[in-house]
């Protein structure tokens, strides 16, 4: 009944290639748009930004970023969380370089930086598929953290081997650094997010998604429909290295505050390959529930004990939380493999047929 | 949707060659994969607008003959030239480029993607703007995508695979399946279609209907067409030329009555005691 699509008639291609063919999906956006610009700042709290909304956002567009090599182009990569070093690091030498630069500049330039690391580690993706490759972007990890760590000149000298963010201004609002308020940085992270996400939605149900996804289910046979696979892999490994990078950058900036070469270990490209997994490979809100599930839900069931006034230490808190997010993350892989994504998609697609289920 | 009219019909890639002349001749190849010979020193041509059979028994060397035409295999020896154009070495994409499309035994679909995507993959050649129209998809990315559809929905309506449209091809049965990479195929709007066993495993209904996309393919839009297939019937009724092929060579080429007569195909099918 909510999602009845009966009478939605479509009478040009123009109107098929609309964002939302089916009405009510637009309406759910409007919905979600509305909590996340007007009803959470309303009502959320410094914590509640520091510790899931901002985080939520920066997380699932990092995963956005591998979900476009991996789950469209096919190509599986263990190297997110150096790549996000390198836009974290590229951003702030560019702001200590040209402290006049503009903050929103400095960091849409800094996925450039990223994107032409993240081709040149995708190179071995032109000889190597599958698990090969991903040894071969396991490389592109260590080597960069270690690079983090060695090169002094990445992190200005500083005797603590850490970048601390400086306090920059954004048309006269502190928007990054210890003066900015939660509030201005989440909704800074919102917007880049939903400018990205706006990009990379359109970026993959057009021509360029397509030939990703040739490659992705049968690569022989893309070569052999005009595609060249060589410039489609490397574009992949642009495209979403220039996303990670992006999101490094504000995982730093907008979000930490201060970042030392080991916030972007092996640990960091696992949290964001499970998010694209859990959420779904090939589907881009998977990467949105993906992220609130492996993010947001363990901060909130930390909260549960409390609220229930059961005696149980914070240690205590912190086992629990881990073995219910693990049983969660298995319960949700036996019963849908595909992803929160699909399992949305079943959902919604049970929703369009009820109450009439023949 | 059908409603909209499409502007230009679908053609075979003008190579400005007239009907009856030379589009593809392949001078004395010879391939081997280590100590095997799949082909051994094969002449043969192709001319515009006809269709031609190329048969033999298993392992005749019939696939490698296509595959060294669209460029997938390098042969040893010899040489190939397509519309006037001379080349030995070259990617399958850039024998795309130059107009050769081609089907696969076993089916070689986009299992994830829907019929229509896949078919509109087959047209990635002919689309042109870059990632930064992509990215903003309204405007010229639009137009260009509606444009394209447009002619993809016309080998949707000639395939007759409307009712599919929106299902994932690994769902489909195999029949369809073959349909559609038929389509892709033809979004390509090749010169050459090269067709590996267009029929393998189809009921008779199933070949009678892929028969009549084949002739019509040929006819109206003047594509020509190479193809395997083992159903002698279908052959003999639709090739204009059959060149038989046996443990990688040559043993027959000309009409098919005279083919079907020959000694050394009679031979080869039957089997002769030595």
């Amino acid at each position: 009944m909510l999602y009845r699509v009966a009478g939605q008639f479509k009478t040009s291609y123009q109107a098929d290639y609309a964002l939302f063919p089916v009405r009510q999906d637009a309406w759910l956006l409007v919905f979600i748009l509305l909590l996340a610009f007007v009803v959470f700042p309303m009502t959320a709290n410094e914590f509640m930004f520091r510790a899931m909304l901002t985080p939520v956002l920066i997380y699932s567009l990092a995963a956005l970023g591998l979900n476009i090599l991996t789950g469209y182009a096919g190509q599986l990569s263990l190297g997110t969380g150096a790549f996000m070093g390198v836009g974290a690091y590229a951003c702030y030498k560019l702001v200590t370089i040209f402290p006049e630069m503009n903050i929103v500049v400095a960091i849409f330039l800094s996925g450039f930086f990223s994107a032409a690391v993240g081709v040149a580690f995708g190179l071995p993706s032109l000889r190597i598929k599958g698990f090969y490759l991903a040894i071969a972007t396991l490389a592109a990890q260590f080597f960069l953290v270690w690079l983090f760590q060695k090169w002094a000149w990445l992190y200005n000298y500083s005797a603590s081997g850490a970048i601390q963010v400086p306090n920059i201004k954004l048309f006269g609002v502190t928007v990054a650094g210890a003066h900015a308020t939660a509030l201005t940085q989440y909704y800074f992270v919102l917007c880049v997010v939903c400018v990205v996400t706006f990009l990379a939605i359109n970026l993959t149900r057009g021509r360029i998604g397509r030939i990703w996804k040739s490659v992705r289910d049968m690569d022989i046979a893309a070569e052999l429909v005009g595609i060249n696979l060589m410039k489609a892999k490397l574009t992949a490994f642009f495209v979403s290295s220039y996303i990670v990078g992006i999101s490094g950058a504000l995982f730093v900036f907008l979000w930490r505050g201060a970042a030392e070469a080991e916030l972007f270990d092996i640990q960091l490209s696992f949290k964001v390959l499970f998010i694209a997994i859990i959420g779904g490979l090939g589907s881009i809100m998977g990467n949105f529930l993906g992220a609130i599930l492996i993010v947001a839900l363990p901060v909130l069931i930390s909260f549960v004990p409390g609220l229930l006034g059961l005696p149980i230490g914070a240690a205590m808190v912190e086992h629990l939380n881990v073995m219910i997010i693990g049983m969660l993350i298995i319960g949700f892989l036996i019963v849908e493999p595909h992803g929160l994504a699909r399992f949305w998609a079943m959902i919604r697609e049970k929703l369009i047929i009820w109450p009439f289920p023949h | 949707m059908n409603a909209h009219v499409a502007t230009k019909p679908l053609t075979s890639l003008d190579d400005g060659i007239a009907k009856g002349d030379m589009l593809l001749k392949v001078d004395n190849v010879s391939l081997s994969f280590g100590g095997v010979k799949a082909i051994t020193d094969i002449s043969l041509d192709i001319r515009k607008g006809e269709i031609r059979a190329i048969i033999g028994p298993n392992g005749a060397g019939k696939t490698s003959m296509l595959n060294v035409i669209n460029g997938f295999y390098t042969p040893q020896q010899g040489v190939i030239t397509f519309r006037g154009k001379q080349r030995r070495a070259m990617k399958p994409h850039h024998a795309v480029l130059q107009g050769i499309a081609r089907t696969f035994q076993n089916v070689a679909l986009f299992k994830g993607m829907t019929t229509l995507e896949n078919i509109m993959a087959g047209r990635s050649v002919h689309m042109k703007r870059n990632m930064l129209w992509q990215m903003l998809w309204h405007g010229p990315a639009l137009r260009e995508e509606i444009e394209h559809r447009e002619k993809v929905e016309e080998i949707i309506d000639f395939l007759e695979i409307e009712h599919i449209r929106r299902t994932p091809v690994g769902k489909l049965p195999y029949g369809l399946q073959k349909r559609v990479e038929l389509g892709r195929a033809l979004a390509m709007e090749p010169s050459l279609l090269l067709l590996d066993e267009p029929m393998a495993g189809m009921n008779l209904e199933e070949k009678e209907d892929m028969s009549r996309f084949i002739i019509d393919v040929n006819q109206q839009r003047g594509t020509t067409i190479a193809l395997i297939e083992h159903d002698m019937g279908v052959v003999m009724d639709l090739s204009d030329r059959v060149v038989v092929l046996d443990y990688g060579k040559k043993i027959a080429d000309g009409a098919p009555e005279e083919v079907k007569n020959d000694q050394a195909v009679i031979d080869a099918y039957l089997g002769v005691a030595h």
